[in-house]
């Protein structure tokens, strides 16, 4: 019963870890200062948005929030790839 | 059998990739072996440069050493986030290293290799010259980067691509 | 939460240390895309929780559901896989786009970086010392009126 519960604690701690790794994230799209360290922290929030759907689907016990993680993931890196385009030739398809 | 299955590596991947998603029977083998042909059949009219692979006995040796590299270079890392960014000890500046290296998917996989550690990012390469620009985050006078990219990685890579 | 009793006390365990430890290196690397002073050292913070993030919290998953459902579990091996292979490549242009943007001149430079090499001029030179770049500008903030002049 303990383990079990330790696990949960240590679920509950991850997620409210990556949800705080989010704001984090906000805090540095928000204040800039340029337009390149925007769109890293965008990829970033990306990525611990991809963990924390993950972490809720092992608090649920669903396997179905994999699915959206990995929708998050290919979103991810098509906008950081579209937007890094951007920045380096100011359009996007040539 | 080129003709069919011009990239047997990305078909054979796909058809896993597809058989893993869903759950296992003959419908699914099937219509993922038909997307893996026809993506195959896409690939090759890109017309890109066809890996070859001369050693395959080298790869799990590059991949533990490629693990082992990134799991000192977290601790590096997260050291120095955890002193703060304004410790006196603590530089990162631009290093540039030459490279003999000019297999294309070998020097793909090596930027791959570099941006994925968290202490070094790829940022440039010069074909002509073949120098790369490399950012270094924990920058001490007394590593030669030249000579660390070289022997660890650079000596496995042509093994494995030329 | 039923289901988590489910699972055997020692897995139970070592699925928590795989998590605790995967998300804290998440969120150092968010905390140093906060914390650290220039673009380019920004851009080595997103790799932690990338690399063993990723691969501690996507193991201890599989671990968990493939301990549940009593069968083997693998579909999170392709986020595993996928992200092994893009969060490279979009760091690796998001760097290159960053440097050509610091090098124009019309942007401002906000951060010195080194010139481009030029093929002509240096072939037969040796490799260039670069150890007067690379600390960075200060972070100026986003409203102070001059930061893009």
């Amino acid at each position: 019963m303990s383990a079990n519960l330790i696990l949960e604690y240590a679920l509950s701690y991850a997620q409210i870890a990556m949800v705080v790794a989010i704001g984090l994230t906000c805090w540095r799209i928000i204040r800039g200062p340029r337009a390149q360290d925007r769109v890293l922290a965008i990829d970033t929030m990306y990525l611990n948005a991809m963990l924390l759907f993950l972490l809720i689907g092992m608090g649920n016990g669903n396997v179905f929030f994999f699915e959206g993680a990995l929708v998050i993931a290919v979103l991810g890196f098509i906008t950081t790839v579209c937007a890094a385009k951007f920045l380096m030739r100011g359009e996007v398809v040539e | 059998m080129t003709r069919l299955i011009p990239h047997p590596l990305l078909s054979v991947a796909l058809v896993a990739m597809w058989m893993i998603l869903t759950r296992f029977s003959l419908g699914h083998l099937i219509l993922g072996t038909g997307i893996a042909l026809i993506a195959g059949w896409t690939v090759e009219r890109l017309h890109p440069p066809r890996p070859r692979i001369r050693r395959w006995s080298a790869i799990p040796q590059l991949m533990g050493i490629v693990a082992w590299d990134i799991l000192k270079s977290n601790v590096t890392v997260a050291r120095v986030l955890l002193l703060g960014p304004n410790h006196p000890r603590f530089h990162s500046g631009f290093v540039e290293i030459e490279l003999t290296l000019r297999d294309p998917n070998g020097l793909a996989l090596l930027a791959i290799i570099m941006t994925a550690t968290p202490g070094t990012a790829w940022l440039e390469y010069e074909q002509q010259t073949g120098r790369v620009l490399l950012h270094v985050f924990d920058l001490r006078s007394e590593d030669d980067w030249q000579s660390l990219v070289r022997d660890r990685y650079e000596r496995l890579l042509l093994e494995i691509f030329e | 939460m039923s289901h988590l009793g489910d699972l055997p006390p020692v897995a139970a365990i070592l699925i928590a240390i795989f998590v605790v430890c995967g998300s804290s290196l998440a969120l150092l690397g968010s905390i140093g895309l906060v914390r650290l002073k220039s673009f380019y050292q920004r851009l080595h913070a997103p790799t932690m929780s990338y690399s063993y993030g990723t691969l501690l919290i996507v193991l201890g998953s599989m671990a968990m559901f493939s301990l549940l459902e009593e069968r083997p579990v693998v579909h999170e091996l392709i986020i595993g896989v996928f992200m092994l292979i893009t969060t490279p490549i979009s760091l690796l242009m998001l760097g290159r786009a960053a440097l050509r943007r610091d090098r124009d001149a019309k942007l401002g430079h906000d951060e010195i970086v080194p010139p481009r090499v030029v093929p002509e001029e240096i072939q037969s030179e040796a490799l260039r010392d670069l150890s007067q770049y690379g600390e960075g500008k200060l972070d100026r903030g986003l409203l102070s009126p001059s930061s893009h002049e």
